[in-house]
Formats: C-alpha cells, structure tokens, sequence
C-alpha cells in the first residue's frame, strides 16, 4: 500500500479540539466532520486538501479528547497519511483501530516542508520527499498492530480472531 | 523484574504471570463506559464485531453527559440513540437527565468501579478512576464497541513513572495544584504513553477528592494512566459507595520505573495553567493581572461536593464582581442535593452566581456558558486549548476551587489567601 500527496506541515501539541471542535460533535456524520476538519487551526486546510494529501506534525498531535471523530474527520477529508514526531496514545489507538495510516519517524518530521510532495510505502516504512528528494525510514510497527491493519481495524480483527 | 501496580492489573486480566513495558496483550474488562458523543459512533461500529448482545448488560455504563439537558435537535438524536441502545440491550447503567451526573464523578459514587479493576472508556478522563487503585484509561469509540461486544480489548503495556508525595498541603492548595504543578513541571506528552504512579507518606495526606481530580488530568501530561496506591481511605470509599470487594494490588519493590520525581507538598502554591495549554503554569509569584470575564466553578476534574465547598468558603459574603459571570456546577444530583442541604446554594446565589444541573456543558465549549471573541474564562475544567470554551480567541486559564472563586470575587485572577474570609 502507497500514499503520495502533498504536506500539510503543523507544529506541536495539534489537538482534538482544533482537529474538530466539540460544538460539531452533535453529529457522528463523517462527511459533516470532514467539512470541519481542522478548522480552528487552518480555515483554508478544507478548501485546500485533496485525497492523498499527507499531515506532517511535530510532537504530541491528536492530544486531548478520546473523540474518534478527529482521526475519521481527517480520514474523510482524504487525508491518506499522518506522519509525526510522536503521537498522544488515545489518537494513535483511534487511528489504527479505523485504518488511518500513521507513522512515528523524527527525522521525515524534521525534513519535509509544508507544500512538499511526499510518498508513503506503508509495507517498507519508507518515506520520500519527492520535492527534496530525500527518503526516511519509520520505525515498522510490531506483529500486532500490521495485524490490526490488514484486518481494516478492530472489528475486523476481532472477528477474523474468533473464526481462527 | 518487579512489575508496577498498573502492570500486575494488566496481567492479570490478561490471565498472565507477568508483562513487561512495551508488551502488547489482549485483557479483559470489568466496565466499559461511554457517554452521549462518544457513544453514538460505538453503536455505529458494534454490530461490525460480530456480536448481538453486549458481553454483559452489567458492566456497561451509557452516561450521557456531555450535551445534556439536549443543547439542540442534534444532540437529542445522539441520546436518543443511546437511550434506544441502552433499551435494547437491557444496559443496567444507562442515567436519564433527572440522575445522571458527569460520568467521572458518578461512576465512583455510584460505587461501580473498585481497586484492581480494569476499566476502559471512550472518554479521556476515564483515568480518573486510578484514584480507587483502579487501571483505568480513556480509548475511542471502536475500542468502546470491542469492549462492549467482546469483554476484552487490546493494551500496550505502558512504562512508568513515579511520584514520591511527601507531606502536606497548605491552606487553599488542593490536588488540583498537584496535577497542575506535576503538568507544569513534566509538560502536556511528559507521561505519554506511560503510568503515573503515585507513592509516598504524603498520599495519606490527599483527600479522595484529591486524588480523583489528580488522576482525572494524567491524560493532560499525555500518561495511559494515573494510578495511587490503596490505602484506609480507598476502602472506606469504597465500602462507603457500595463497590465491589477491592482487590489490592502493589508496586514490586524492584518495579521499574523511567523516571522518579519526590515532590513536598507543603511547598505546593495555588497554580494556575494559562492559555492555551495545561503545561503553561505559574504561581501568583509571577503571574501578571489578568481580567477575566467568566468563572467556571465544576467538571469531573472538579465538580465534586468538595470543590463546591472551597469556592462557597471564599464566595461567603462576597458578590461576584460587576461583569463577570460565575457559572457553578455540581456534577451529579447527589453533589447537587448535598450542596443544597448544606446551604452553599444560598452563597452561591447571594454572591450572584448562576447555579446549574449537572453536565459537562461549558468545559468543552458544549452549551452553558461559551465564551465571546476575546472573553477570558477561569475554569476549574482540564483543558485550556484553543477554543475549548468557545470562540476560538477567547481564552481559558485552568485553576483550583479557591482560585476560581477568589477571582470571581475581584474579577482578576486572584490569589484566594488575599480574599476577607466571611466564611
């Protein structure tokens, strides 16, 4: 599995609230969550992303609410990847469990600019600036959570789980 | 290699000897929790985990807390969908407006969770139930929708870090300048991915209210989990509240820990977190005069009948300062009732305070007082981020009781030692 797609380049600390802010949490639609994604942030992300864009963020993004409505507002908006200096736990969980790509790599964060065109090999881990030309490695995710992925998420690992 | 108090909980709900951090492990749940905007989402995800029933109609709470009493047609629909779901499923601990209570503070009360359980919901301040030497920790929605369909979900062990407390705080400080100073100290991913666990002569020294809104914020330094130990006082709590038998567990002594910190609580200062993240703290010794438009006085950080105590001790006699609003909020009808019964809604209504049902209303910018373009708001709430509150200019500084209702006194953020006690 590829991704490739232009950088949205953030800082640190991106939380839940500006991913989504709690007064469009009256509704779990994730096309009406994707039409605000972001929004306290970036007004112009919405009108700007389209499907395959990548998130570089620095430390700690998706911190604050367990709301799963920030990884599957960015998963609708198209967002095809979100690579971080590091994430907060409940947002990293939420994205693996609804097969939102993320990927933890320091030194791609420390190298791509906003407006970069960026690919993703998710089965190698590699990660290649096309605009700079320089390529990085992210950690592999253990056994696991590569389960986790193939399946699509939870629900489908849980069930393949109880037919084995 | 001696395993940490969170540690031998997982394990053994894993039904393993031991675990090591980093090891990832499928566990078994005691409760499963969500409330009216998480929820909603889980119910969507349940019937793709294969299951018709939830795994057990006791040991799943639907607290719907959030946008209640319903702040619009939308947010009826989100709890009209749990209240559908909850009948459905002959869920024991579903709460309809009239007894339900912010989800942290009724858990407890409502005595269903206990040392030794492990706890998940889809709610971040789930980590609040550390308090009863409970593992408990906030997830999303499909991990909800597992809990609920198969009992068990998956973890990733966490590593620890330890807090030696030593002992006692001074007049006006609370555990809320703890988890404060603690954030302020270590930063808002200082924890992450990790236990904080809590030791030390000083924990006896804590209230349960104390220690409730202490590991209520763990998630604010970024931690899986806050955790004390179980001492006379969790007992008594617990038998008090109708939980379940405890079941202790303890640190080894050779347990692993990343990092230790000894703090002395009686050199603790009130603290307040400013704009726009809990790790921006500063004592009165540096902070600068901030006027303030609204105080926010509630939460499942601090709602309980404790808190409202504090802020009705320094509020006795006072009036709220000309254009500020003070917004008091007890968390569940009990608190409610037992602030009634004890006359502090008199002071708050003397003092000219606004005095709601329970709900977590305003803390995420719900309904219940959202702030204007500009406003700034003292809030005995968890988190300060951009438009948390509200208008995405306008501010939240986070602070304890006291702090919140000495500047709604003054309409400045105030020090509560400078306030004339009529109390």
């Amino acid at each position: 599995m590829k991704a490739r797609g232009n950088v949205f380049r953030y800082g640190d600390n991106v939380d839940t609230d500006v991913i989504i802010p709690a007064r469009y949490l009256n509704t779990s639609d994730p096309k009406e969550l994707a039409s605000h994604c972001m929004e306290d942030l970036d007004k112009t992300f919405i009108r700007r992303v389209k499907p395959g864009d990548i998130i570089v963020a620095d430390k700690n993004f998706g911190c604050g609410s367990s709301r799963e409505h920030a990884p599957i507002a960015i998963k609708e908006s198209g967002v095809s990847c979100v690579i971080a200096r590091t994430f907060a736990r409940i947002f990293y969980r939420n994205s693996l469990n609804i097969g939102l790509p993320i990927l933890e790599c320091p030194e791609a964060v420390d190298g791509i600019k906003d407006g970069d065109v960026v690919q993703v090999d998710f089965s190698t881990g590699t990660i290649t600036d096309e605009t700079t030309g320089k390529s990085y490695s992210a950690e592999p995710f253990p056994p696991f959570m590569q389960d986790l992925i193939a399946a699509g998420g939870l629900a489908g690992y849980m069930r393949k789980e109880a037919g084995k | 290699m001696g395993m940490t108090m969170t540690q031998k909980i997982l394990a053994h709900h894993a039904g393993l000897d031991g675990v090591h951090a980093g090891q990832l492990v499928m566990a078994n749940l005691d409760l499963v929790l969500g409330n009216d905007i998480t929820s909603p989402v889980a119910i969507r995800e349940f019937p793709k985990f294969g299951k018709e029933k939830v795994f057990d109609k006791d040991r799943v709470a639907l607290v719907p807390d959030h946008f209640t009493p319903n702040k619009d047609i939308k947010a009826a629909e989100q709890c009209k969908c749990l209240r559908q779901f909850a009948a459905d499923q002959h869920i024991s601990h579903y709460y309809e407006v009239g007894r339900v209570g912010i989800e942290h503070a009724l858990l407890p009360e409502q005595g269903l969770v206990t040392a030794g359980d492990l706890i998940i919901g889809a709610d971040s301040h789930t980590c609040t139930y550390g308090a009863v030497g409970a593992f408990s920790t906030g997830v999303g929605s499909t991990d909800m929708a597992c809990g609920m369909s198969w009992g068990k979900d998956w973890f990733k062990v966490p590593a620890a870090l330890k807090f030696n407390l030593h002992g006692k705080m001074g007049k006006y400080v609370s555990g809320k300048d703890l988890i404060l100073h603690i954030i302020g100290m270590i930063g808002v991913d200082g924890a992450l991915y990790e236990s904080m666990e809590f030791a030390g002569d000083g924990v006896a020294n804590l209230t349960m209210d104390d220690r409730f809104t202490v590991c209520n914020m763990a998630i604010e330094a970024g931690a899986k989990n806050g955790i004390f130990p179980v001492d006379e006082q969790t007992i008594a709590y617990l038998e008090a509240h109708g939980a379940k038998k405890p079941v202790v567990y303890t640190a080894d002594p050779d347990a692993v820990y990343v990092k230790t910190y000894d703090i002395d609580l009686s050199q603790l200062k009130s603290t307040v977190a400013f704009p726009h993240l809990p790790e921006n703290t500063h004592t009165f010794d540096d902070m600068p005069r901030v006027k303030i438009d609204q105080v926010v006085i509630g939460s499942c950080t601090n709602g309980r009948l404790s808190d409202l105590e504090a802020a009705a001790h320094l509020l006795k006699g006072h009036k709220v300062a000309d254009g500020v609003r003070c917004i008091v909020i007890p968390a569940t009808q009990k608190i409610w009732q037992d602030a009634m019964h004890e006359g502090l809604f008199d002071i708050f209504v003397d003092a000219g305070c606004a005095v709601s049902t329970p709900t977590c209303g305003p803390c995420l910018g719900g309904h219940m007082g959202i702030l204007a373009e500009g406003e700034r708001a003292v809030s005995t709430t968890n988190r300060n981020f951009v438009g948390r509150m509200g208008h995405v200019k306008s501010e939240v500084y986070l602070a304890s009781p006291a702090v919140a209702a000495a500047s709604a006194v003054t309409g400045y953020l105030t020090d509560p030692t400078t306030i004339e006690e009529k109390a």
